[in-house]
């Protein structure tokens, strides 16, 4: 299996035109999925996570920077491409109540995409093969299923279905928009235990996208986590990195405001930082400097209000780990200073004769 | 004091569902609520809590009634008042100034032509006790002062419609205005869902400050167990229509002793430590027309005898403790329950 990965994109923008004003939903993001590993995107409403989805997804066109499927940016592929990329992308929608035809039985629903792509030859192929489809997803005995209506079906059920029809394509790649938030926890567990094995057995990439920090770390643990807000990915890395270390003060206010199901642990954690304000300021109005800085606990006057903070390696986790910080970058700036200085004091004790600028420059 | 400030017996609510057919979503619950306590009523959807909030203020939609039990609160000068066989009247006299309920979803709770300001306004001069006028001035006031002890700007907000609010914002000023007329039992329907992370953790703090401030005895209605850990001094599980299991959260969080709130447990992320492997409880909740006979978790429990299909036992008293805060469990397996990971263990970290 090759590295390379399944979908880039590429200082993606998309800026939607209101009657405010241009809006910057998403403003320069570039991130991978490679096959078989989940990218969870995470952040609060309004950051661009849906948009990224849907630009992946080949729904929006962005109006800057470039979608790639296996190398191949969307908008210089062939119509062949084009119709191959679609099938290989399969999107499950937040609302499972939503995402179904109410007027369609789960057979019906599941084997529409396979006639249409012409995967099945007759009826009867395509009823046995909605028939694994469901048993793919433990909707069993498929038979009790498959002549259902949506309405007749709970939403964990639902949410189950759309997985399904998703898979009929034989996918290479699931954008998952809150797939699971509105389901309830014991129901959740399980469709993301599904999920995570057709990961694992069919080597399907995921770009998940969540809200929910505690779905992001059980179900992105081997993979990554970009952190987004207002539209910019502000810290990026392997999972338990971020969710263990996190370095970028959006990324830590947010796991700290996290109510964890324990009560010993809440009562210890009340007395967590708090932020400067909790509002979130318009898109259409966006802070200098960096976005966060308004909110920051970390802020320092002239710094963070000036210029915008880059998304920058950290040096951590082999390199896999950005932070779009001024301070975060400052503080290691030094730290790396320090590191350099105590190695070459370390030099000249053991090697006297070595010149102590060599430390400097590695 | 030491008798409840509300007590529940045995109460059942039905929604009428044809012209001689109804569903019971609500059977049996026994619940005393003691002052200043504050208690989650947990479970999954359709489990039957939000009917349950409701029917403690005698709030259901038109086609839920109350079909048997009582509801007893203590007023606040002491007398004892039966919800059940108050008058229309008498009613809109109790709720809000004894007891007032903030419902479910911010974004739709307010009138959207209305300004906060009059939403306070019409309140307070609706329920004033013995003909009190409420001027202008004395509605700004107290209104303000109430804003303010949840961190809104007074001057901006009372000023503003419903839609120039953030739906953090509007969430404070809703448990804001609950509170205006000094309410003993607050009973908030899923006070933080549809709220982002950060927007929830300020809210959680403020219910904290508030309690400390008012001292009002708070029940809410929660799907997330991480919240009912956060600001809950009691928990009650429910499952199908029934109450199944109640404790202390220490009780619920660190010993369950129903197999299903154990599963509920098991099957919650938790965001710091190590990654859990978890697991989910099988199959899915039941209808609540086609209820399984004995008890109603009999079917996805993996403790589940001959026994359990046959009867349903009631709640059980395993430990007592002064102001009900005894652990008490609907199972005759509790014995075994025992939860798959230590999380005394995650919480010394």
């Amino acid at each position: 299996m090759s590295d390379a990965p399944l979908l880039r994109l590429r200082a993606l923008e998309q800026v939607f035109d209101t009657k405010k004003g241009p809006v910057a939903a998403v403003g320069g993001v570039d991130l991978e999925v490679k096959a078989g590993k989940v990218l969870c995107l995470v952040g609060e409403s309004g950051c661009g996570k849906t948009t990224t989805a849907r630009a992946a997804a080949g729904i929006t066109r962005p109006t800057a920077g470039a979608v790639e499927f296996r190398g191949k940016s969307l908008t210089d592929m062939t119509p062949g491409e084009k119709t191959a990329y679609r099938r290989a992308v399969q999107y499950i929608h937040q609302d499972p109540y939503a995402a179904l035809n109410p007027t369609r039985t789960v057979a019906s629903t599941l084997t529409a995409g396979l006639k249409r792509h012409g995967l099945v030859k007759n009826r009867t192929e395509a009823r046995a093969k909605a028939a694994e489809l469901l048993t793919l997803v433990d909707l069993t005995p498929p038979e009790s299923y498959l002549d259902s209506y949506p309405h007749q079906l709970s939403g964990g059920q639902r949410q189950r279905v759309n997985v399904a029809r998703s898979l009929a394509m034989n996918p290479e790649l699931l954008i998952c928009d809150e797939s699971t938030s509105m389901l309830d926890v014991s129901i959740r567990v399980s469709l993301l235990n599904t999920l995570g094995r057709l990961r694992d057995d069919l080597d399907v990439g995921f770009l998940f996208i969540t809200h929910d920090l505690a779905v992001a770390k059980y179900f992105a643990w081997d993979g990554e986590i970009a952190v987004m807000y207002l539209g910019k990915v502000v810290e990026h890395g392997p999972t338990p990195e971020v969710i263990g270390n996190p370095q970028h003060p959006y990324t830590k206010a947010l796991i700290g405001a996290v109510c964890e199901p324990d009560p010993d642990l809440a009562r210890a954690n009340r007395s967590s930082e708090q932020l400067r304000s909790a509002e979130i300021p318009s898109l259409t109005d966006l802070p200098a400097g960096c976005a966060f800085h308004p909110r920051c606990p970390a802020f320092e006057p002239g710094v963070c209000d000036s210029t915008e903070p880059a998304l920058e390696g950290t040096g951590a986790a082999g390199g896999r780990r950005r932070v779009a910080c001024h301070i975060v970058a400052r503080d290691q700036r030094r730290e790396s200073v320090q590191h350099a200085q105590s190695r070459d004091d370390r030099t000249l004790v053991l090697d006297p004769n070595k010149s102590p600028g060599a430390a400097w420059s590695a | 004091m030491t008798d409840p400030i509300l007590s529940v017996r045995d109460l059942a609510i039905a929604y009428r569902t044809g012209r001689k057919e109804s569903v019971t979503a609500v059977s049996g619950v026994d619940l005393d609520l003691y002052e200043g306590q504050s208690l989650a009523l947990v479970g999954e959807s359709g489990c039957g809590k939000t009917t349950l909030g409701l029917g403690l203020l005698r709030l259901l939609p038109g086609l839920g009634e109350i079909t048997s039990g009582s509801l007893t609160y203590r007023r606040k000068d002491g007398t004892r008042a039966d919800l059940l066989k108050m008058k229309k009247e008498q009613l809109r006299r109790f709720r809000w100034g004894e007891a007032a309920m903030v419902f479910q979803g911010a974004m739709n709770a307010f009138n959207p032509v209305i300004k906060i300001g009059d939403h306070f306004a019409d309140t307070l001069r609706d329920h004033a006790e013995n003909g009190k006028r409420w001027t202008k001035a004395a509605v700004e006031a107290r209104a303000g002062e109430l804003l303010e002890t949840v961190r809104l700007d007074p001057d901006r907000v009372l000023q503003s419609y419903p839609h120039e609010l953030s739906g953090g914002m509007k969430q404070r000023a809703l448990i804001a205005l609950a509170i205006a007329l000094d309410p003993q039992v607050l009973v908030l329907d899923e006070p933080t869902t549809a709220l982002d992370l950060l927007t929830q953790r300020s809210i959680v703090q403020q219910l904290h400050e508030l309690r400390k401030k008012f001292g009002f005895t708070m029940v809410f209605i929660t799907h997330d167990l991480g919240l009912a850990a956060e600001l809950a001094d009691r928990v009650a599980t429910m499952y199908a229509g029934r109450i199944i299991e109640t404790g202390s959260a220490r009780d619920i969080f660190y010993t369950p002793k129903h197999p299903y709130t154990a599963g509920l447990i098991n099957a919650v992320m938790p965001v710091k430590g190590e990654r859990p492997a978890l697991e989910s409880i099988p199959g899915y909740p039941p209808s609540l027309k086609a209820m399984p006979d004995g008890c109603a978790f009999n079917p996805r429990c993996a403790f589940a005898t001959e026994e359990c299909k046959r009867e349903r036992v009631p709640l059980e008293l395993l430990a007592e403790r002064p102001l009900a805060m005894g652990h008490s469990v609907a199972c005759v397996h509790h014995d075994q329950v025992r939860l798959q990971r230590k999380q005394k263990e995650n919480a010394n970290v």
